[in-house]
């Protein structure tokens, strides 16, 4: 099926635990240290780097980008790790997460509570999946390289939904 | 003696650690094909598909084959023959890494302190290195790039010796369930039996580095390697932790003497890209 970002809660509430999707639109990276930053800013009031209303946030930590080229090699990582984080980001309007792996319960609740859901793409295939990413920008945390905020714009960026506005999961 | 310049250990280093983060290793990459001709789960199927797409566009594009290159592991085996000259061993083989990982564009994974100061070295060093004494006069390296979400998902066990082979298998399967689709399956497991707490991880780790065309020498181990590859492959993990016959790829035991109290038990877990490669320098 195919989504043009951003994707909002109505598309959400359409989609079912195991659709293949393919993304066009913008996406926002963020993994750990990101996330860290991104609450420290959000308990502050700061403005945040994007706006977070039906946004969706991709947990990579690419590798560096070659003369020449638009990305490294950008393939998922272990969603887990964000999950202290995400019930907050889901609260305050993230529509989609994409990484890999189980999540908690406390983010399943979120993902129900505001019709959001969870993608996953394969993991260990950052060589195909950047071919998807068509412009890639740093617009925060620089100073963090691999960790920082990157805006990506992605055409047919192939992924799975993972878990359902329903809180229907693909591992269950 | 036979002189070595710790030079050219440094330029292997460097070679090596760009090989493997550009192309799959030989035996890991003939698993990987026979695994996605048998699949029989669609879905799965498909996945194997992709990850043989990913390799052959991270071989002609020169894109690492994933965004996680690793933590860098060296086994250094030295013959006691050998001279090593031109300056410090150690340094040498950090240097090759640091390298590398510039030269090649790879990622640096590395932080200075893991609690306090998670400060990225930005160079991907240190390594871990893990020297040993052989006879002859050559010197053998083998290297990893460890990725961490796969790592994330390895235990150690101090079980009782009582517990004997259903308490490993029970150990080993039970990983391999918990790691699920965060390991990146399918996987390739290394187990780590006997000898101290501390030593039957880094057998563990050696496991995961080994050759996976080959068994254990020992036949009752490699029997063992064989039954424990049999039931993880059932319990319908599936590549990327979708469903499927294929959660495993190979696991590979190493084992050790150890006190007759104990019988340590370590599993590492390791994903469908173990980037491993071992060459010799005389």
């Amino acid at each position: 099926m195919k989504i043009t970002l951003p994707l909002t809660k109505e598309t959400c509430m359409k989609l079912h635990a195991g659709d293949s999707l393919q993304l066009s639109g913008v996406i926002y990276t963020a993994r750990d240290a990101a996330h860290k930053r991104l609450a420290e800013m959000i308990e502050k009031k700061e403005k945040l780097p994007f706006d977070l209303e039906n946004s969706c946030i991709y947990y990579v930590g690419p590798t560096p980008t070659p003369p020449n080229a638009i990305v490294g090699s950008a393939g998922p990582t272990t969603s887990m790790r964000m999950d202290a984080y995400a019930p907050l980001l889901y609260d305050l309007g993230v529509s989609a997460t994409i990484g890999k792996g189980y999540r908690t319960p406390q983010v399943k609740e979120a993902i129900i509570r505001n019709h959001a859901c969870y993608l996953i793409c394969i993991g260990g295939a950052g060589a195909l999946l950047s071919q998807s990413i068509k412009k890639a920008e740093c617009i925060a945390f620089e100073d963090l390289k691999a960790e920082a905020i990157y805006r990506y714009e992605v055409e047919d960026f192939p992924c799975v939904v993972a878990m359902d506005a329903y809180g229907k999961s693909v591992y269950e | 003696m036979k002189q070595i310049s710790v030079l050219k250990i440094q330029d292997k280093i460097r070679e090596m650690v760009q090989q493997i983060n550009f192309h799959y290793p030989k035996d890991i990459e003939d698993l990987l094909e026979k695994a996605r001709q048998n699949e029989s789960h669609s879905l799965g199927k498909e996945i194997l598909d992709l990850l043989k797409e990913n390799s052959r566009i991270a071989a002609e594009k020169r894109i690492p084959i994933c965004q996680d290159t690793g933590m860098v592991i060296v086994f250094i085996e030295i013959g006691q023959q050998v001279q090593l000259v031109d300056g410090s061993l150690n340094e040498a083989i950090q240097k090759g890494v640091a390298l590398g990982y510039e030269e090649g564009y790879l990622r640096k994974s590395i932080v200075s302190d893991p609690l306090f100061h998670r400060i990225n070295t930005q160079d991907n060093t240190p390594c871990i290195i893990y020297p040993s004494i052989v006879d002859g006069e050559q010197i053998k390296l083998t290297v990893g790039c460890k990725g961490f979400g796969s790592e994330n998902m390895s235990v150690i066990r101090m079980l009782k010796p009582a517990q004997s082979v259903a308490g490993v298998k029970e150990t080993v399967l039970q990983a391999i369930q918990n790691a699920g689709p965060n390991a990146c399956p399918p996987m390739v497991v290394g187990v780590g039996i006997g000898g101290s707490f501390d030593y039957a991880a880094v057998l563990a780790k050696k496991a995961t580095l080994r050759d996976c065309t080959l068994s254990n020498p020992d036949p009752e181990y490699a029997q063992l390697e064989q039954e424990l590859l049999e039931e993880a492959n059932r319990l319908n993990i599936g590549p990327q932790g979708l469903g499927g016959d294929t959660s495993v790829l190979k696991i590979n035991i190493e084992s050790a003497p150890t006190h007759i109290a104990g019988l340590p038990v370590a599993v590492n877990i390791s994903c469908h890209i173990t980037r491993h490669i071992s060459e010799v320098i005389e």
